[in-house]
């Protein structure tokens, strides 16, 4: 769907964001109404038809949106986006704001039902890029097939943000049967990736300012609820699906690390067996980075009972997003909370936390 | 991937380790010495594939770990200066000075930024003609030529405020400190291949002679150095004491002139304090006189700040090979990448880092 098509240019009396447009005047009505609203309300009554009791879009009158969730458990979740620049190869802040919350949603099965978008922008931001940004959630939401259904506006002065953050909340219905939770991960469950690592921390990196290399690099930015819902239905009896993470800040490093904790199990993975793309990997020695501790945007891990993980593997290699999914490893019982990783040579190592963000090497 | 790939070829590296295993029958010391080359060993696990009785001793090549507190001290004092952009490679703002590190400096206000070439900084000073851009010039010979072409382009330019805190060091007066010490064990040496892909092979050609020790230079990638490791082991069991160069595909004997041009026409050297190690006489380089303006000690008055290391780190030891890393007390304890007490903790080429990141459990 074109929502740029959809899309009038009420302020177009301004190239930029005025103060005035979180003001709560007329100015803030025709910013919501003209450009959230209109870009937002696109993808409702496609969705609506197999979804009675789902939300309305942006609902006009009221603060809140009400919606009918139906019966089971939720899920609710919330994460803010701050990523600079906001415009990258493969996507931008709109598009990551949207599936950074349908997957974190996903990651505990639950199919997402509706989003909130608050925005903070700085005075002074352009409109046309705020517009591209909109677009893309709206586009993202399609995608994903979930609404945007409240939102909120604030304008700060010029100096007091970083052009534009987007904060992004979503509510999910977990499916029956579906149990996905760190505490569940038993030893001898089977460590599955859905695809190549690294991509979109060296596609941030790679057009940050000050460093300048050409590359084919993109975003791996995709939603991951079809995934894992073809994961749940492949699976022998979808409790065997133990524990779901997306592999985003730390990359699969701090993913695995943190599920070896929290579960209190050991964790074996082998290095041959994770996929890194040639582009990362070319990067990541210029740079002197670990691909295995670069964010992805549009990957998780599942730790699976062993009887399910053949067909979950197998479902997850004909779904678009899990196309190059593989077994990495297993958990064990031995050396609770350590995650070793086995090289190319037999001999194995630890993959550790990292105790910051990783910095480029002097040499 | 070209120039990578085969070098990581799992079939070829157990050969490799074949080989070493077939043409050792005593016990050796080798050392590595850059710090690049303790990360591969570690992280590939190559010590592992290596017969018993072949000991690596993990050298003192890593900048980050033996720029002294003192100089880490001016670097934060400078950051802190309202008027300066002070501009480093990322692996620096994590290295403790007596009172935090860059990045503490960074929270409270101070303008830090990681920069990629020193190249980035000039271009700073030319579009921030107001402030004052300092580079933090660490690191041996490989990166020296680029901070002196970055003075050189500043000269060209005619740039009034950007300077170099310089504290690069170089190799061979290591190498030779690490021998001059009564505890040394080290029989043989990996120099850095990419050291000596600027600097050529001449200086090490006395060291060898002199000292009767075999240097191979060797490259970074899991076959380079189990080649560079069988080199060496063949020199030492037939008795012979050469410079060789395992490296080929980067190192020439000669080294790259016109690095070498660039640096001798901004440097010269000097004697320089070696964190846990002491002062090591020339074993720096420092700006020439006439560059005096870029020479960020002069710009600013730094000489008032000194700074004692933490006594309970044994740095040194580890640098020169004395002890491993996880024979420190402190090692894994009070020591952690979280509070460093030292520089190898914390760089990603520390030994000590490297002990911790792949090894803590063993």
């Amino acid at each position: 769907m074109d929502f740029s098509m959809q899309c009038p240019v009420p302020f177009s009396q301004y190239s930029t964001v005025q103060l005035a447009h979180g003001g709560g005047g007329r100015l803030m009505r025709e910013l919501i109404e003209g450009l959230f609203r209109a870009a937002f309300a696109g993808n409702a009554d496609q969705a609506s038809q197999n979804e009675p009791r789902s939300p309305r879009p942006l609902e006009a009158a009221h603060d809140s949106a009400v919606i009918e969730p139906g019966a089971g458990p939720l899920a609710f979740t919330t994460d803010s986006f701050v990523v600079s620049p906001l415009f990258f190869p493969g996507g931008d802040i709109g598009c990551l704001a949207v599936f950074g919350t349908v997957n974190d949603l996903a990651m505990a099965g639950a199919k997402p039902l509706a989003l909130s978008a608050a925005f903070i922008i700085e005075e002074g931001f352009p409109f046309d890029q705020l517009q591209r940004v909109v677009e893309s959630m709206a586009r993202a939401a399609a995608t994903a097939g979930v609404r945007i259904v409240t939102g909120d506006t604030k304008v700060v002065d010029r100096g007091k943000g970083d052009g534009l953050f987007i904060t992004t909340s979503g509510v999910g219905r977990v499916p029956p049967g579906a149990a996905i939770h760190p505490s569940r991960v038993a030893a001898g469950d089977q460590v599955i990736i859905s695809g190549d690592v690294g991509r979109h921390g060296l596609a941030i990196m790679s057009v940050r300012q000050g460093l300048e290399f050409e590359t084919e690099l993109q975003s791996d930015c995709a939603p991951l609820n079809g995934l894992v819902e073809a994961m749940l239905a492949a699976a022998v009896d979808p409790q065997d699906i133990h524990c779901l993470r997306d592999l985003t800040r730390g990359g699969l490093a701090a993913a695995a690390n943190e599920i070896a904790q929290d579960a209190a199990v050991g964790m074996v993975l082998h290095e041959t067996e994770i996929p890194v793309c040639a582009a990362v990997r070319a990067a990541c020695e210029l740079l002197g980075l670990d691909p295995l501790y670069a964010a992805n945007e549009g990957r998780l891990m599942a730790l699976v009972a062993p009887r399910s993980a053949p067909a979950v593997l197998a479902a997850m290699k004909s779904h678009p997003a899990g196309a190059d999914a593989r077994l990495i490893g297993t958990v064990s019982a031995e050396h609770p909370g350590v995650v070793e990783l086995l090289g190319p040579y037999g001999p194995g190592r630890i993959l550790d936390l990292l105790s910051g963000e990783q910095m480029p090497r002097i040499c | 991937m070209k120039y990578l790939s085969e070098y990581r070829d799992a079939d070829q590296v157990r050969r490799a380790a074949e080989a070493i295993r077939a043409a050792t029958t005593r016990p050796w010391y080798i050392m590595e010495v850059c710090g690049g080359q303790t990360h591969s060993i570690l992280r590939f696990a190559l010590d592992r594939m290596l017969p018993e009785s072949l000991t690596l001793i993990h050298g003192p090549g890593c900048p980050v770990c033996v720029t002294p507190v003192e100089v880490l001290d001016r670097a934060l004092a400078l950051a802190a200066r309202p008027e300066v952009i002070f501009c480093s490679f990322g692996d620096m703002l994590r290295v403790p000075g007596s009172r935090g590190d860059l990045f503490a400096v960074k929270s409270a206000g101070g303008d830090v930024r990681v920069v990629y070439s020193p190249m980035d900084a000039v271009e700073l000073a030319r579009r921030h003609p107001d402030r004052e851009v300092v580079f933090f010039g660490v690191g041996f010979e490989t990166t020296a030529p680029t901070n002196a072409m970055a003075v050189l382009q500043a000269a060209r330019l005619g740039l009034k405020n950007f300077s170099l805190l310089a504290a690069h060091v170089l190799v061979p007066p290591a190498i030779r400190a690490v021998l001059a010490s009564p505890q040394c064990r080290v029989q043989g040496f990996l120099a850095a291949g990419h050291v000596c892909t600027i600097t050529g092979t001449s200086e090490y050609l006395p060291i060898a002679a002199e000292q009767r020790v075999p240097i191979v230079v060797t490259g970074f990638e899991p076959l380079d150095l189990l080649q560079g490791i069988l080199m060496c082991v063949r020199q030492l069991e037939s008795g012979r004491h050469e410079v060789e160069i395992q490296y080929t595909r980067s190192v020439r004997p000669e080294g790259n002139p016109a690095a070498l041009r660039a640096m001798a026409e901004v440097f010269q050297t000097v004697s320089r304090p070696w964190r846990g190690i002491g002062v090591i006489p020339d074993s720096g380089l420092g700006l020439r006189p006439q560059f005096a303006q870029f020479d960020a000690e002069r710009r600013f008055d730094l000489s008032g700040i000194t700074a004692v290391e933490s006594s309970e780190c044994r740095a040194g030891e580890v640098l020169q090979g004395l002890i491993r890393p996880h024979q420190c007390p402190a090692f894994a304890d009070r020591c952690t990448p979280q509070h460093p007490l030292g520089a190898p903790m914390v760089s990603a080429e520390g030994a000590c880092a490297a002990y911790y990141r792949y090894r803590r459990s063993s």
